[in-house]
């Protein structure tokens, strides 16, 4: 009865508005980032059933199945999302400083890059030598030796702050962190932090950052960490699984759900296989999403990923612990989006996309600096950066009430239409033997690469509106500074590097390489990251870490799509 | 507009030097320098400046184009050196992040245009056609 009555009512209002815009067409074609054609207006008819049915069935309440309300039934109330600025220019002394000076303006996680020389694996007096001094700290402070990880956690109460470094397989800095609380005295269970970039499979899908090794090689890397810490590390999580990636090179948010969520798969299977329940390793695996400016696509993104996740679980998985269920999320913001001209209106973006992982649920948030498009980040885009999110905490209010956008229409419109094509997606590509095979086969690749070329035409022809790049163009700049590491410091830390593989007890050091030869080449049994910290412990270096598994595993290169 | 002079198809040699692995803007502009009918040839990631410049000499390409971020832009000369050292006549133009203090550094060096980002496709087509048809002695 009131459901045809609003039909009636609504039938009506659509005659009006097309004849409004018959007078005067619609200002474009209204469609989200995904690909999703919009109405210009959404009813509760659009929910597919009655309100109250929908809201049982598909919405729920926070800390409940499908959790799509936010995993922890108190959110924000109790507690903040995780404030986590990536930190961590020049030399591991300059790190410090900053982290330092983040966490006395009111940060509360610790976020640690890998500049691009640890990502290749190599040491600091390495790629000096071999390419140029330049690049030593100019996006992030080099781990080569466990003292300088001493050197950037120096008065950094590690047993009472979380810590989330961006290191891949073999982990070395994370192996660091594990030998730095030993030399503390702090046992590892009182440990708490994030290895952010063990999802290779996301690597292999949408960038060339944090390849070392074949993609077979890494998995094994990954699988071995992840045991690793469910046996010694009980607050750490071993596996963030990563749409980040795929969303900076051009996976829609549809994309970036699915993909993400796929490779989780793909991961609980082979957790299983080792022996691992469900219900364990599930329990281990948090997520890093893209922060996006389309705002309601964003908040919907993290609400659909997180439903999909937990009915997934339980349907397919058979996991049965409703926390083992619950995905926590953390957010960067997308540095894509962020424009190299007028670079003040960074600001303004940055606190949009944070607004939408907030309103999404997030666990965790990085913000980036408004010169994020030229350089790393200089100490005030930075205090910028957090002071946006304190705002957003304290001043606006968005954070007062959990979940504020549920039970919009639209936005819960949006939330079932993201998920049914997520969905879709995923079935494809558990069709193509789950997502090892569909990144091997170059499916996601070319998938990814067809959205960053559509997204360019797009731009390029004005069907999306970028200020400052195709529209509301001004040749007027503001001064930026452009940090530089201080280059005494760089020489300090090389010649740093240099004295420990001179001065340390080489039998130790060898004898320690060996061992991680024989775990990882599977001649002797034991856990290769645990065969990492030895070697950190005997000052044996990142690169000579990495150059022994290459020896193992040879080169990796990831294929591409154009 | 067809980036073809007379028979023979434009042939452009696109890398990435160095160390840095983001690949976005660098698959972008192969896809969009091969739609207008250049033949591209790209050689992936973490390229040596010699193995550049010794494909660009065996497959006899009319243009380099370098793609940078992260800092790549700090082998350029290094890979300007490689082509004087070799004799070879190859033009080089750059696009990326390139620090403002940079940008008259290679210019010097001899790198005939940096783009950077947010630049019109289009306009790099052009640019990259009348470079090419100015070298062959005009089309």
């Amino acid at each position: 009865m009131t459901k045809e009555k609003l039909n009636e009512l609504l039938k009506e209002w659509i005659k009006e508005y097309e004849e409004a815009i018959k007078r005067v067409p619609e200002r474009k074609v209204f469609v989200t980032p995904s690909g999703i054609p919009l109405k210009p207006l959404y009813t509760p008819l659009d929910l597919g059933k009655d309100v109250y049915e929908h809201y049982i069935e598909n919405i729920g309440f926070p800390g409940k199945d499908p959790y799509i309300r936010g995993v922890y039934s108190s959110m924000y109330r109790l507690r903040l999302w995780t404030k986590r600025l990536l930190t961590g220019f020049g030399s591991p002394e300059q790190a410090n400083e900053r982290i330092k000076l983040l966490l006395e303006a009111g940060e509360t996680g610790i976020n640690i890059p890998n500049p691009s020389i640890s990502m290749r694996g190599m040491d600091t007096d390495q790629a000096a030598e071999m390419y140029d001094i330049g690049y030593i700290g100019l996006y992030g402070a080099n781990i080569d030796t466990l003292e300088d990880l001493k050197i950037m956690m120096q008065d950094i109460p590690i047993d009472k702050i979380s810590v989330n470094y961006s290191d891949e397989g073999p982990f070395y800095t994370i192996a660091a962190h594990f030998a730095l609380a030993e030399l503390r005295g702090i046992s590892w269970d009182k440990i708490r932090g994030t290895t952010n970039q063990a999802d290779c499979l996301s690597h292999w899908a949408s960038c060339w950052c944090f390849v070392l090794f074949p993609l077979e090689a890494h998995l094994k890397l990954t699988l071995d960490h992840f045991k690793w810490c469910i046996e010694n590390a009980p607050q750490w999580w071993p596996l963030s699984i990563i749409g980040q990636h795929m969303s900076e090179g051009g996976a829609t948010p549809v994309q970036e759900i699915a993909f993400t969520l796929a490779s989780g798969f793909e991961y609980l299977k082979r957790l299983v296989k080792m022996g691992i329940s469900a219900d364990k390793a599930a329990s281990r695996i948090s997520a890093f999403f893209n922060g996006n400016i389309y705002l309601f696509e964003q908040v919907a993104k993290l609400r659909a990923a997180r439903r999909i996740w937990s009915r997934i679980l339980k349907e397919k998985f058979g996991v049965k612990d409703p926390r083992a269920r619950q995905l926590r999320i953390h957010v960067q913001t997308s540095g894509v989006e962020l424009t190299n001209k007028q670079v003040l209106n960074n600001i303004v973006r940055v606190t949009i996309q944070a607004l939408g992982a907030i309103l999404g649920g997030a666990n965790s948030l990085h913000t980036d600096s408004f010169d994020e498009a030229l350089c790393a980040p200089s100490r005030q885009a930075a205090l910028v950066a957090l002071m946006t999110q304190h705002i957003l905490s304290e001043e606006t209010g968005v954070a007062d009430v959990i979940d504020p956008l549920a039970g919009s229409y639209f936005v819960e419109w949006l939330t079932d239409e993201m998920e049914r094509r997520a969905l879709e997606l995923i079935y494809k590509i558990e069709d193509m033997g789950g997502m090892y095979e569909a990144v091997r086969k170059g499916f996601v690749q070319s998938e990814i690469a067809n959205s960053a070329y559509q997204h360019f035409k797009e731009v390029m022809e004005k069907k999306r509106i970028i200020v400052g790049i195709n529209d509301y163009i001004i040749e007027e700049e503001p001064k930026i500074e452009y940090p530089k590491p201080d280059i005494e410091l760089v020489k300090k830390q090389i010649e740093r590097t240099k004295r420990i593989r001179r001065e340390r007890d080489q039998k130790k050091a060898e004898d320690a390489l060996n061992t991680l030869r024989e775990v990882a080449s599977g001649e002797k049994e034991g856990s290769i990251f645990q065969a990492v910290i030895n070697c950190v412990k005997a000052y044996c270096t990142r690169g000579e870490v990495v150059r022994t598994l290459k020896e193992i595993y040879g080169d990796g290169k990831p294929n591409f799509y154009f | 507009m067809e980036p073809s002079i007379g028979n023979k198809r434009i042939r452009f040699l696109l890398a990435k030097i160095g160390i840095d692995g983001h690949y976005r803007g660098t698959l972008i502009i192969a896809r969009a320098l091969r739609d207008s009918g250049m033949e591209v040839i790209f050689l992936g990631p973490w390229c040596k400046p010699e193995e550049v410049v010794s494909t660009a000499e065996q497959e006899d390409v009319d243009v380099i184009g370098i793609s940078t971020l992260g800092g790549d832009h700090l082998l350029i000369p290094k890979l300007m050196d490689e082509i004087k050292k070799r004799n070879l006549n190859i033009p080089v133009i750059v696009g990326g992040i390139i620090p403002p203090d940079w940008e008259e550094k290679l210019e010097k060096l001899g790198v005939v245009k940096i783009f950077r980002p947010g630049s019109d496709i289009g306009e790099i087509i052009i640019f990259i056609k009348n470079l090419v048809m100015n070298r062959r002695g005009g089309g």
